[in-house]
């Protein structure tokens, strides 16, 4: 096992250098500079010298200078289009930011896909159980800014029982944070609930019962612990989606998150904070991959992680 | 699918329970494809009329006179209203459609292919290719998905539109545009299927008939176009059936951001997105450009996603609940 986690964790800087390779040939393909997108064109001879400043004249250059700095100073070089930020001061001000939503929003979606879940697999059919399949059904078939606008309208515009967007107090933290844990949701509850009814039909439930055991014991301690394996699984993912796809949730509720600059970044063609973004968000990713995998043989000690990767 | 009705016939003393959600299922699919095939109907034959730049209903056609006219029922061609530019949302939305479900077939079918063609190399052929290939998937797994998407949008944009045959470029800019999309969408959502085809082909790899077949001295080529394509026919469709839904979710999202498709083409999703601040404004606030585009996608995307899962279902003998 602690081999298994050592190995792991020994490919994660190769993993991390592949990952700079890629999106440093996707970001260096792409034309335009983003020197002088503001204003009027830049001359050709200012340009050129305010790439040579920023290294980034040539792909040798270039990948001569950040990666080094990076190494060593775990410096990310300056941000490329906003003028005066450096891309580790863009993202130690937005990171939290995002983490923050992403965290509530899963506590949410958490929290709710498992009660909804649970109750709908008690009463089949009752309230809860299509409750959870309506918000299942919006989920999968409305885009997301369309659901982050309508709560906009209603819960602010219209009821204006909360903020309609900004950063900063608990009230403006709600509608986004429901806003992104509308889909991780329903999915939990959906999972929660096929995994509840599979396990209930096993025989120590019968057992737990029959030796006398109170309804919530059973179903607390017997039945929801076995049945909630599959949605630890889809927690991982779930968690980086939520920090990672919160770009519209970001931008419909003007939120000063990772997201939104890394839009900004893309638009701007800022290679630096693109680099920078990416290898954040792969960072996050790997990390909560292999939590997650460390995590199955605390829940569960039958699983065997080595043997599924030497399977794999 | 056609075995079914037979072996669940009413006269056979199938259990209720393990009866009904099978039934339901064929249920599922009859009713996500009816309505799939209504929509693709409805969208490829309005071509004549939303194509046609001499018609009412074409879709860039701007009748400036009438900006935001509510839904009316006739003129026909106001049936939905019109844009901000008067154009018919009628016709926007028929066009929009047919472009969305291009975009989310096209993008399914490359990560298809690339799926397929991955999955079954590297499971048919083992050794050191097997493990080369996987932990490429293996980093591409670790990269954000829809930051991959953008990537790709915005570094193959200008290659394509770079590429000249005869000096003369090889599409137009709306053409590009498009293969875009769904070339980076497509390009970057192969991962799972390749996973799940390795597995198939890895297990159906150690059956007798593989091994008969070679012994046999079957040419490699035919045992794989002949024994393991047909046995991996169940998981293709599904992954594809639900890869459509999804492709045409991520346009959408990319409208949005302003980096999808550029106008006038409609999409969907953009249609949603351009409708979305209109139907939001307090002043004189409108509902039509947002309520029709986004029905149209939801009852395409909830067709799709019913097909997918009664797919999945229909061929995994051990879920028999159904999931959505």
């Amino acid at each position: 096992m602690t081999r298994f986690i050592a190995w792991r964790i020994a490919q994660l800087p190769l993993i991390m250098v592949v990952i700079y390779l890629i999106t440093f040939a996707l970001v260096w393909v792409v034309p335009g500079t983003p020197f002088g997108q503001t204003e009027r064109k830049l001359p050709a001879a200012a340009e050129a010298s305010l790439k040579a400043e920023f290294h980034a004249d040539s792909v040798l250059s270039f990948l001569g200078y950040y990666p080094t700095r990076l190494i060593f100073h775990g410096d990310l070089g300056p941000s490329l289009s906003y003028e005066g930020w450096s891309v580790n001061d863009v993202l130690r001000y937005s990171l939290p930011v995002s983490i923050t939503l992403g965290l509530f929003a899963m506590l949410i979606a958490m929290v709710g896909g498992c009660a909804i879940g649970v109750f709908g697999a008690l009463r089949r059919g009752g309230v809860l159980d299509y409750t959870s399949l309506g918000v299942a059904l919006i989920g999968i078939s409305l885009p997301p800014f369309v659901v982050a606008g309508m709560l906009l309208a209603i819960f602010s515009d219209r009821l204006h029982w909360l903020p309609s967007g900004g950063w900063g107090s608990l009230k403006q933290l709600i509608l986004p944070g429901f806003a992104l844990a509308l889909l991780p949701m329903a999915y939990i509850a959906r999972l929660m609930r096929v995994s509840m009814l599979d396990t209930l039909g096993n025989d120590y439930v019968r057992t737990a019962s029959a030796k006398g055991l109170s309804r919530t014991e059973v179903i607390w301690k017997h039945v929801f612990r076995n049945a909630f394996l599959p949605v630890f699984t889809y927690l991982g993912p779930a968690l980086a989606d939520a920090m990672t796809g919160s770009f519209v949730v970001e931008t419909v509720f003007n939120i000063p998150g990772i997201g939104l600059h890394f839009v900004n970044a893309v638009k701007n063609r800022d290679q630096t904070l693109i680099l920078g973004t990416v290898l954040v968000y792969a960072a996050f990713l790997l990390t909560l991959n292999l939590l997650v995998d460390i995590g199955y043989t605390l829940i569960d000690p039958r699983i065997d992680i080595t043997a599924r990767s030497a399977a794999t | 699918m056609t075995a079914t009705p037979v072996l669940h016939s009413p006269s056979a003393a199938a259990p209720l329970a393990r009866g009904t959600p099978r039934r339901l299922r064929n249920g599922r699919i009859a009713v996500g494809g009816a309505v799939l095939c209504a929509m693709l109907l409805l969208c490829l034959v309005s071509l004549f009329w939303t194509a046609n730049s001499n018609s009412n209903f074409y879709y860039d056609g701007q009748h400036t006179e009438v900006p935001l006219a509510p839904p009316q029922v006739r003129p026909l061609w106001m049936l939905f209203g019109t844009t901000r530019l008067g154009q018919s949302l009628l016709g926007q939305c028929l066009f929009g459609g047919v472009i969305s479900l291009t975009i989310g077939v096209a993008a399914a079918a490359i990560s298809l292919v690339l799926g397929v063609g991955v999955g079954i190399v590297a499971g048919y052929r083992g050794g050191w290719l097997d493990a080369l290939l996987m932990r490429i998937v293996d980093v591409l797994y670790a990269l954000p998905y829809i930051l991959m998407v953008i990537l790709f949008k915005i570094a193959l944009e200008p290659l394509l539109n770079g590429m000249k045959i005869h000096g003369h470029p090889m599409l137009n800019p709306m053409a590009s545009n498009l293969v875009v999309l769904f070339l980076s969408i497509g390009l970057v959502s192969w991962l799972t299927m390749a996973r799940v085809i390795r597995g198939q082909v890895l297990s159906l790899r150690s059956l007798p008939f593989i091994e008969a077949a070679h012994a046999a001295g079957v040419p490699q080529w035919r045992i794989f176009l002949r024994h393991l394509l047909p046995n991996l026919v169940g998981p293709i469709t599904v992954y594809a059936t639900l890869a459509v839904p999804s492709a045409i979710l991520q346009e959408s999202f990319l409208s949005f951001l302003g980096i999808g498709i550029q106008k006038p083409l409609p999409t969907w999703g953009s249609l949603a997105s351009d409708g979305l601040p209109l139907s939001l404004t307090p002043v004189g606030p409108c509902w039509w450009p947002l309520v029709f585009p986004c029905t149209l996608l939801a009852v395409t995307l909830l067709a799709l996603n019913f097909v997918g899962d009664g797919l999945r279902d229909a061929w995994d003998p051990k879920r028999d609940g159904a999931k959505i």
